[in-house]
């Protein structure tokens, strides 16, 4: 049996009609993690896990009601919060600090009677593009060992890729759910901001924050996503409604042509990029064979490369003040020989952050500080709110916008790691998306030369899941399902 | 003061005052004093990583109605920042308050003397924890119950001359907070504090000088003296010619003495920026309309009403507005017995002897109860004695006065026949009644009502032996 091709909804299915047990199903992904350790992707499992199937294949058994994902399994980033279980944002300073209480996603997806069975690697705190800045070491990409997992949520992503489980949440902040999809050819979607609940998911940029599924179809994130979203009384910033009511039926009917516009500004872009020479050519190939299924429409989005300035100023703001908290006096490691108080914060952050962190908040702590508050800070919360004005505009004359996840593929492992602007580079056409608080899915569509996948990426106006759903399962279904 | 003599001094005061809400401001803790250490707490006011700050809507509306007391505008659009700075006692090393879209702006305070203190703004925050520096050894501990408590901070205008001005302030500021349920305004518990910033500057001048700061300053008292040393000592320094620092000074109440904490070039950038964690709040007019609809009637409102309306003098109307409480229980009493000064009389002589000294005291007796007894004296069923009497016996056993004063007897009222024969008793016994009367029977009524009182022992129905009087006398 070949669990690990399965998608998530398939294996729902055979434990639903009791071919498959809950109990079989966890030990199979299990074996496969301990199988692929190496890949780094998954950093702890969770053993107790086949206690929980167990329970879960009793109820199926007895004929009880259980919930849309009975005893599915399913991994966690290692920034989100299971009672009990460690937490550790692929940080030396936190990775012995285990959750006291769980987050609303867990209790979500625990209340549908899915399974966690681990937690899987990512970027420190959630800051990179490559899954390599970890604590637990370098997380590879599924398809090729010696490429970059992609991150921040890489490890969420192989794991999928790899087939070690059906389906990972990730977080994405700037598009560490997108990339790391689109890097190991499967499919990740970013909500609009507040549709998941952040309630205890360690922040990285508030404002910019939100945990979704990383899944082998577009179906399976349609599903978790359905499962984990909704308005909670512990995060004051979760919208009312769900994706299902959002969106106007007339709007998702089959009958009518859906518009998909391509940016002039991403055209361009794509066009003076030397890296995204290939890129551009397969982008081209697939608008050819879809342009009978859709109507293709251009649109301007005049200051959209202007989002990775901003972003670059907003999300480290936040994340300086969200990441003060760790200072060696509560749940992070005491800096040993620290004498006074000075010295504990000082020295357990000197020690406790890597590299990359302490380079983001000593950015976000300069864009505050006084003097420089109004020419960074507030300027770049100007521009987020141009940005998504004209992103409103923009859907006025189409239902989704059409663009590469990715200028490329994968890049070699320590390709970029002595080259932060690079490194930031990859999330040039991802970052929109969250400055303008939208949706956004990333397909794989293409491989390129060196055998890596290519991402394609939909948006559509602030609450309009369905409609990236919708015009991502034509598109997939037009140029012959996904790789 | 001949050390002033030549300067002006100005002073700005910072008011906090925590706000009497049930729960913490961002969280559903218990917001109390004197619970055991870190047992109201959660992931949220301890700083868990993941929590999330949730607004307390009663700490909003408690914020809006101290903004309505004091005439402030209420702002229609308010926003929470982050205050970042590293302490332990801190828990997300930010606090959650607020900078440039304060929830109330203006307003201000009138003292006796006329003069009015301008408000620059009210706006809510959360309170930090409390250390606890045990020795070298143990080291310091951290108490997270007061952590995100609800606080209230009032920023003045440097309108203040005197240290006398500010306390009169502070004491109009408390009595309004308390009155209002605002905020218990404990200053013992620390549930209010007071910063003091204050200058000199030579009389007459319209420039300021170089100002300093004094914080968590939590007794008048203290406000008192503080003020006053560090305007000596300002002018001490200013009369070498030397120049005030700029600076941060902590006062030491049992030294009675203040002394420098950080100056200005140590002092924090706290590097504000909007909470991303809490939209921006939107207040309605309805809403504000709805808050002030909650609101009772200030204590001055109430005085002038006491004094105009039920004609009671200055002095008692001020002991009966001391507290919205008693204030409350002598408007319910009038709404029972429309007798302002005697309700008064017995509030005041009676009741608050048996409370004093008591904090959030509450009468032994139900203001119903207290009337029907000023009801009985003053139709003079029974005299004040007897009411005393049956006063303390109401507070014992809590049963309806009336039911008891027929338990006691007190009631038992005395027969037409044993007054008259006490009426006749007396006009033949004392020729000089006997005389009084036949010249001017209402001059002497009073001393036969009093008479036959006596001989009854205050049981007979006073107007009953007066409609008798003339059945006697005029035989």
């Amino acid at each position: 049996m070949h669990l690990e091709k399965l998608s998530l909804i398939e294996i729902r299915d055979l434990i639903a009609g009791k071919k498959v047990s809950s109990e079989e199903a966890v030990k199979f992904f299990i074996r496969q993690c301990e199988d692929k350790a190496d890949l780094k992707a998954v950093v702890e499992i969770f053993y107790d896990a086949v206690e929980r199937a167990k329970e879960i294949d009793k109820k199926i058994k007895l004929g009880q009601k259980v919930g849309v994902l009975a005893g599915v399994p399913i991994a966690i980033k290692d920034n989100i919060l299971y009672k009990g279980k460690k937490a550790g944002c692929a940080s030396k300073f936190m990775q012995d600090f285990i959750a006291p209480y769980s987050s609303t996603v867990v209790e979500k997806l625990l209340a549908e009677d899915a399974v966690i069975i681990g937690r899987t690697n990512m970027d420190e705190f959630a800051m990179g593009g490559s899954c390599e800045n970890s604590c637990y070491g370098t997380c590879h990409n599924a398809i090729d060992k010696d490429y970059v997992a992609g991150g921040s949520s890489g490890g969420s992503a192989v794991a999928v890729a790899a087939g070690l489980v059906p389906c990972a949440i990730g977080t994405d902040t700037g598009g560490s759910i997108r990339q790391p999809a689109s890097f190991n050819g499967v499919v990740g979607i970013k909500s609009t901001y507040g549709r998941v609940s952040r309630y205890g998911i360690v922040a990285f940029a508030s404002s910019l924050d939100q945990a979704c599924p990383i899944a082998k179809t577009i179906e399976d994130c349609d599903l978790v996503l359905s499962v984990i979203e909704g308005k909670d009384i512990h995060d004051g910033t979760t919208i009312d409604g769900r994706m299902q009511e959002d969106v106007k039926p007339q709007e998702i009917e089959k009958s009518c042509k859906m518009k998909l516009g391509i940016c002039r500004q991403v055209i361009e872009k794509l066009k003076e990029n030397d890296a995204a020479k290939e890129g551009y050519e397969k982008f081209s190939k697939a608008l050819e064979k879809i342009k009978d299924k859709f109507e293709i429409v251009e649109v301007d989005i005049p200051h959209i490369a202007s989002s990775l300035a901003c972003y670059y100023i907003i999300a480290p703001a936040e994340a300086a003040s969200n990441l003060a908290r760790f200072d060696g006096v509560k749940y992070t490691k005491r800096a040993e020989g620290a004498k006074d108080l000075e010295s504990v914060y000082v020295q357990s952050r000197s020690e406790g952050f890597g590299k990359e962190v302490k380079r983001r908040i000593t950015l976000g702590n300069f864009v505050l500080s006084s003097g420089y508050f109004d020419a960074y800070y507030n300027k770049a919360k100007k521009v987020q709110r141009l940005i998504k004005k004209e992103f409103e505009e923009a859907f006025q004359s189409c239902d989704c916008l059409l663009l590469p996840t990715t200028l490329g593929t994968a890049f070699k492992l320590g390709g970029k790691l002595e080259d932060p602007v690079s490194m930031y580079m990859e999330d040039l056409f991802t970052v929109p998306a969250n400055l303008a608080g939208i949706p956004a899915i990333s397909i794989p569509y293409a491989t390129a030369e060196n055998g890596l996948p290519l991402g394609m990426q939909f948006m559509a106006k602030q609450r309009g899941e369905k409609l990236i759903i919708k015009a991502a399962k034509i598109f997939r279904d037009e140029i012959g399902g996904l790789l | 003061m001949s050390y002033l003599e030549g300067y002006d001094i100005v002073i700005g005061l910072e008011i906090h005052a925590e706000l009497n809400t049930q729960t913490k401001v961002f969280c559903s803790c218990k917001n109390e004093f004197g619970a055991a250490p870190n047992s109201n707490t959660c992931p949220v006011c301890t700083g868990m990583p993941g929590a999330l700050p949730i607004l307390n809507r009663h700490a909003v509306e408690l914020a809006i109605k101290a903004g309505l007391s004091f005439g402030c505008e209420i702002s229609h659009y308010s926003v929470f920042e982050r205050k970042n700075y590293f302490y332990p006692d801190l828990s997300k090393a930010y606090q959650i308050s607020q900078l440039v879209y304060p929830l109330c702006v203006g307003g201000a305070v009138s003292l006796s003397s006329g003069k009015k203190i301008r408000l620059n703004r009210i706006h809510l925050e959360e309170d930090a924890g409390k250390l606890t520096h045990i020795s070298k050894a143990v080291g310091t501990l951290v108490d997270y119950n007061r952590g995100g408590t609800p606080l209230i901070e009032m920023v003045t205008e440097p309108d203040f001359s005197s240290a006398d001005e500010a306390v009169e302030f502070l004491k109009k500021v408390r009595e309004c907070l308390v009155f209002e349920d605002i905020a218990k305004c404990h200053m013992e518990e620390g549930g209010m504090r007071c910063d003091v910033n204050l200058s000199l500057k030579p009389k007459g001048s319209s420039e300021f000088g170089i100002r300093t700061e004094m914080k968590n300053l939590n007794s008048f008292k203290s406000v008192q003296r503080a003020i006053e040393y560090e305007a000596k000592r300002q002018a001490e320094v200013l009369s070498t010619g030397e120049k005030i620092v700029q600076e941060t000074r902590k006062w030491n109440d049992d030294k009675g003495k203040s002394t420098s904490m950080r100056s200005k070039e140590q002092a924090q950038d706290y590097r504000y920026f909007p909470d991303p964690d809490i939209l921006p709040l939107n207040i309605t007019d309805e809403d504000i309309e709805r808050i002030r609809k909650e609101m009772v009637m200030l204590p001055s409102q109430r005085r002038e009403i006491y004094q105009d309306k039920f004609g009671l003098p200055e002095y008692d109307s001020q002991i009966l507005t001391s507290s919205k409480y008693i204030s409350d229980y002598f408007e319910e009493c009038v709404s029972y017995v429309d007798l302002p000064k005697k309700i008064s009389n017995w509030i005041m002589v009676d009741l608050l002897k048996l409370v004093k000294e008591q904090e959030d005291f509450v009468f032994p007796i139900s203001a119903q109860h207290l009337s029907q007894i000023i009801k009985m004296v003053e139709e003079k069923l029974i005299n004040k004695n007897l009411g005393l009497q049956l006063l303390d016996k109401t507070i014992e056993c809590g049963k309806d006065p009336l039911a008891l004063a027929k338990e006691m007897g007190f009631l038992v009222s005395i027969g037409d026949e044993e007054i008259i024969v006490l009426l006749e008793k007396l006009k033949s016994e004392n020729a000089k009644v006997r005389d009084d009367y036949a010249l001017d029977p209402a001059k002497v009524e009073g001393y036969i009502v009093g008479y036959v009182m006596k001989n009854t022992g205050g049981k007979a129905n006073a107007g009953k032996v007066k409609s008798l009087i003339s059945k006697v006398f005029d035989k």
